[in-house]
């Protein structure tokens, strides 16, 4: 039996010699790759929800002779304040996923070389931000949804505005997500300063928390404990404006939650060449590449959003379940990130007590 | 030591001093391990937000402090890490009798029960509480939903294993006959339990309650999902300050602030920990025996309610659940694990997420029993000299650490630290090995936490004894510390698989979306809308909870075959 314990020290010696034999290993092959394909390879940093078909990426990369390396560090503000920490050695190439209630932040950082790829269309255009730094790949609205199989057993008629939100048949019924913590409760608190403006919607919230909005700290949390379609006893939630389309039915002709599309924030994520990227040349290309059709008529069914490019196809069925709003609340992403601090302090201090 | 010394020569001698080195090396591994994979990243991130200008400011400090808000938060996480602890240790200890000190048919299942909580994802185990707990559920009547009860209820339902584990590892060796002298020296069970027992088992519970407590006062997914709206504690405010605020003056206070209570934490372990340990006189085979209804009613009844009711109750809805589809119950969820959910929600299917899972807690269980292993042997020794006993303390406390700092600063610190470290042309923060590394650094004071005791619970005469016999220091190792150390080395093996499987905090800054594992597509799954995802994602902790079921029941059946070869 003494063979058994000296196998076993053996092997636990032996494993430390091991892990450091690994480190060194593995460093060896990666430098390897780095130093003989610097130019090949390009790394695109983004979020977890980040997905392309394989067939649109492979054709990207036979055509360009690239390899795409992926990392998601973080999504939301997670994502571009890792941007700015590793500002002097970044992460990758590219950066795809930042969002306009973030992105100035990462502008007035300086983390992004300006570029931006030619004949976007005059909707891209417009949304391009901090000189070209940033070009717009992807959008989509957060909006409240509401349980219409509730509102009709109810007798209620379903809330259209933000105002009838505060109204007293509808006491009791949203419930929202902290925007300390969850990108669509930001998204929100912006829409409400978008349209009662920065005198006013302090105001409209206090007005929300004495018709008793229920405030929870993630989105996961709030859709599927506190909406009633999940079991809960809210039939309003803030969510967004693709929601809908996860809620239809089986032959796909009807859908038992609607999007109150005078509710929204458009939120509008961002691809960006990063400073001092290793692959300066690559990176544009991708940025190309996102922007391209293949790329944004691949964007809904892979990541649920909507292409900025208006001339790209759409799934037949979005039209009717997954509409964008036609005129959303909007903020100028400089006031965002002037104000987005205090406005967070203040919602605190207005809506927590 | 006296004893060699009688034996001069210079083969010896040399003998000696390679031994000496050898030690050296087995602090210096480790150590160099935590420094960089830990130290310094954690240290590097916290700097900077003591620096502004280039110049140092600690400003922040009077800036926090000032703030009420600061205070309560502290009062916060302390009252939640003290009440989770002694509720895990409480109901715990009868835990650890029932399940190691008696025997019954079951037995090894229950034990591979009590563990699945440790590893479920903080999500949907927040999840799965608020469905039970919320107005509209089947405990809505309890009035817990979003309450600090609901905190503490979850933070034991993830704990007491813990505790179970190790006191049990401790109890099940110990020595009964101690206990017997005092019965049949006319002892009622309590006061035996109470004078012989007890202060027998306290490193062990010491050791329990000092991760447990780390484990409550750094507790994040179950805070945000279960705590009431505006609950904070210092470890939720670290993520807020870092992640939306980029605000690394407040978070670098207060991340001062939690090294702080998390030393204080350990010192007053160590302290409980020195004054009651000493040899125990522990047998190697295991000492239980059956379970007397009448004597063990009182620890059964506890153990019965807790494993009942705290722990099975959720799980149970867990498992429910994931058969609901749709129009009713089925295996669609589990069939939809080989896909990459609806609307494409994962990048990789959860099969696949499942063979990453398994590779990735295998290399850092790897690395994490080496280290740990290491660590444990070191800090086991008594030097002579009372620095020595001294240093190797703080040693013990170091590893201690990784459990009490915020993932959010270590993931952070990562990024800021391992492009090209010492030197290397390699960008570990993007190489694939830096997932194992970070969950091993996780696990490795749970492997220290499971050897120490046993180790330390060696009679230091054993191999003195060996020694004067003529036995060389590798061979005292080898047939003194080696056989009573085997058997809890599969518990080892097996906390740091489960912690690895389970890990998410840290992971989730690194991993790349082709190498996610488990609990990463857990939580996207359930952060997507759709009965689909919903599903796919209870169906996928279930396979997770099966998954680290099994591993524990291997670990156990190491143990049990091992035992009965010393």
């Amino acid at each position: 039996m003494r063979m058994h314990s000296t196998t076993r020290l053996a092997a636990v010696a032996g494993a430390a010699t091991l892990a450091l034999t690994l480190t060194a290993c593995s460093s060896d092959d990666a430098s390897d790759a780095a130093s003989d394909g610097a130019s090949d390879t390009v790394t695109l940093v983004t979020h977890d929800s980040f997905n392309v078909s394989p067939e649109v990426l492979e054709a990207f990369e036979a055509e360009s002779g690239l390899t795409v390396e992926q990392v998601a560090p973080g999504d939301g503000g997670a994502l571009v304040n890792q941007l700015v920490l590793t500002k002097d050695a970044p992460l990758g190439d590219v950066v795809f996923g930042v969002d306009n209630t973030f992105a100035s932040r990462a502008l007035d950082a300086g983390v992004f070389e300006p570029y931006t790829p030619e004949g976007l269309s005059d909707d891209a255009a417009g949304l391009v931000l901090g000189d070209g730094a940033l070009t717009p790949i992807d959008m989509g609205d957060v909006c409240v949804n509401a349980d219409t199989d509730w509102f009709a057993k109810h007798d209620l008629a379903v809330p259209t505005t933000l105002e009838d939100l505060a109204k007293p048949e509808y006491a009791d019924l949203l419930v929202v997500t902290n925007p300390a913590t969850s990108s669509p409760g930001l998204a929100f608190l912006v829409a409400t300063v978008g349209a009662f403006g920065e005198d006013g919607w302090e105001d409209y919230w206090a007005s929300l928390a004495d018709n008793g909005v229920k405030v929870v700290d993630g989105w996961e949390d709030a859709y599927s404990v506190d909406f009633t379609t999940s079991g809960g006893d809210r039939p309003l939630v803030l969510s967004y404006s693709s929601s809908p389309a996860f809620t239809a039915s089986d032959d796909g002709t009807t859908t038992s939650t609607t999007a109150l599309l005078d509710t929204c924030f458009r939120q509008v994520e961002y691809a960006g060449v990063l400073a001092g990227a290793e692959n300066p040349e690559g990176a544009q290309q991708l940025v190309d590449f996102l922007s391209s059709t293949a790329f944004q008529e691949d964007l809904p069914g892979q990541m649920y959003v909507y292409p900025v490019d208006p001339d790209a196809a759409l799934p037949a069925e979005w039209e009717k379940f997954a509409p964008l709003a036609p005129a959303p609340f909007e903020v100028d992403p400089a006031d965002i990130s002037a104000h987005r601090d205090e406005w967070i302090t203040a919602w605190t201090a207005t809506v927590v007590g | 030591m006296t004893t060699r010394r009688h034996l001069p020569g210079a083969p010896r001698a040399g003998r000696v001093l390679a031994w000496r080195t050898g030690w050296v090396l087995a602090a210096v591994v480790p150590l160099a391990f935590l420094g960089l994979f830990f130290a310094w990243p954690v240290a590097a991130l916290v700097a900077r937000g003591f620096v502004a200008d280039g110049a140092l400011d600690l400003g922040g400090f009077a800036d926090v402090f000032s703030d009420p808000r600061t205070w309560r938060i502290i009062g916060t996480t302390l009252g939640q890490a003290v009440v989770g602890t002694v509720a895990s240790v409480l109901l715990g200890i009868p835990g650890a009798y029932v399940l190691y000190r008696c025997d019954f048919p079951g037995r090894a299942l229950v034990r591979g029960l009590v563990t699945v909580p440790f590893v479920l994802p903080t999500v949907v185990v927040g999840v799965a509480f608020r469905a039970l707990l919320a107005t509209s559920g089947p405990l809505g009547f309890l009035g817990l939903d979003q309450t600090f009860t609901a905190i503490v209820l979850a933070l034991v339902f993830f704990n007491y294993t813990v505790v179970v584990r190790t006191v049990g590892g401790l109890w099940e060796r110990l020595d009964p006959r101690a206990e017997q002298a005092a019965r049949s020296l006319g002892a009622s069970p309590a006061r035996a339990f109470r004078t012989v027992t007890l202060p027998a088992l306290t490193p062990a519970i010491a050791s329990a309650a000092s991760i447990v407590f780390l484990f409550c006062a750094t507790a994040f997914g179950i805070v945000l999902v279960l705590g009431p709206l505006g609950y904070g504690t210092v470890e939720t405010e670290i993520y807020v300050q870092t992640t939306q605020f980029l605000d690394l003056r407040t978070a670098s206070v207060l991340s001062v602030v939690q090294l702080v209570v998390v030393a204080a934490a350990l010192l007053v372990a160590n302290r409980a920990r020195s004054r009651r340990e000493r040899a125990l006189h522990l047998t190697s085979g295991t000492s239980a025996r059956s379970l007397d209804l009448r004597t063990d009613a009182a620890p059964l009844a506890v153990t019965a309610a807790v494993v009942l009711g705290l722990l099975a109750l959720p799980l149970g809805t867990l498992l429910v659940r994931s058969f609901e589809v749709p129009d009713g119950w089925g295996l669609d969820n589990y069939r939809n694990l080989g896909t990459t959910g609806g609307a494409n929600a994962l990048s990789v299917t959860v099969w696949e997420a499942a063979a990453n899972s398994l590779r990735t807690a295998a290399l850092a269980t790897l690395f994490a029993v080496a280290v740990g292993g290491l660590v444990a042997l070191v800090v086991s020794r008594r030097p002579r000299a009372r620095a020595g006993r001294r240093a190797l303390a703080v040693l013990d406390s170091v590893f201690m650490l990784p459990l009490g700092v915020s993932a959010v600063t270590v993931g952070f610190g990562f990024l800021i630290t391992l492009d090209k470290p010492l030197g290397l042309d390699v960008d570990l923060r993007t190489s694939g090995l830096l997932v194992p590394i970070a969950q091993a650094v996780v696990a490795v004071p749970l492997v220290v936490r499971v050897l120490l005791p046993v180790l330390r619970a060696i009679d230091p005469r054993l191999r003195e004894a060996a020694a004067t016999l003529g036995a060389s220091p590798g061979r005292v190792l080898r047939t003194v510390d080696l056989p009573v150390a085997a058997p809890p080395l599969g518990l080892a093996i097996g906390f740091a698989f489960a912690t690895s499987l389970g890990e998410f905090g840290a992971t989730s800054f690194l991993a790349r979306p082709d190498t996610a594992t488990l609990p990463v597509v857990i939580y996207r799954l359930i952060g997507k809308p759709g009965a689909e995802n919903y599903g796919m994602a209870l169906a996928a902790s279930v396979v997770l909870a099966l998954l680290t079921a099994t591993v524990m029941l291997l670990a156990e059946r190491l143990r049990g075959d091992r035992t009965g070869e010393f």
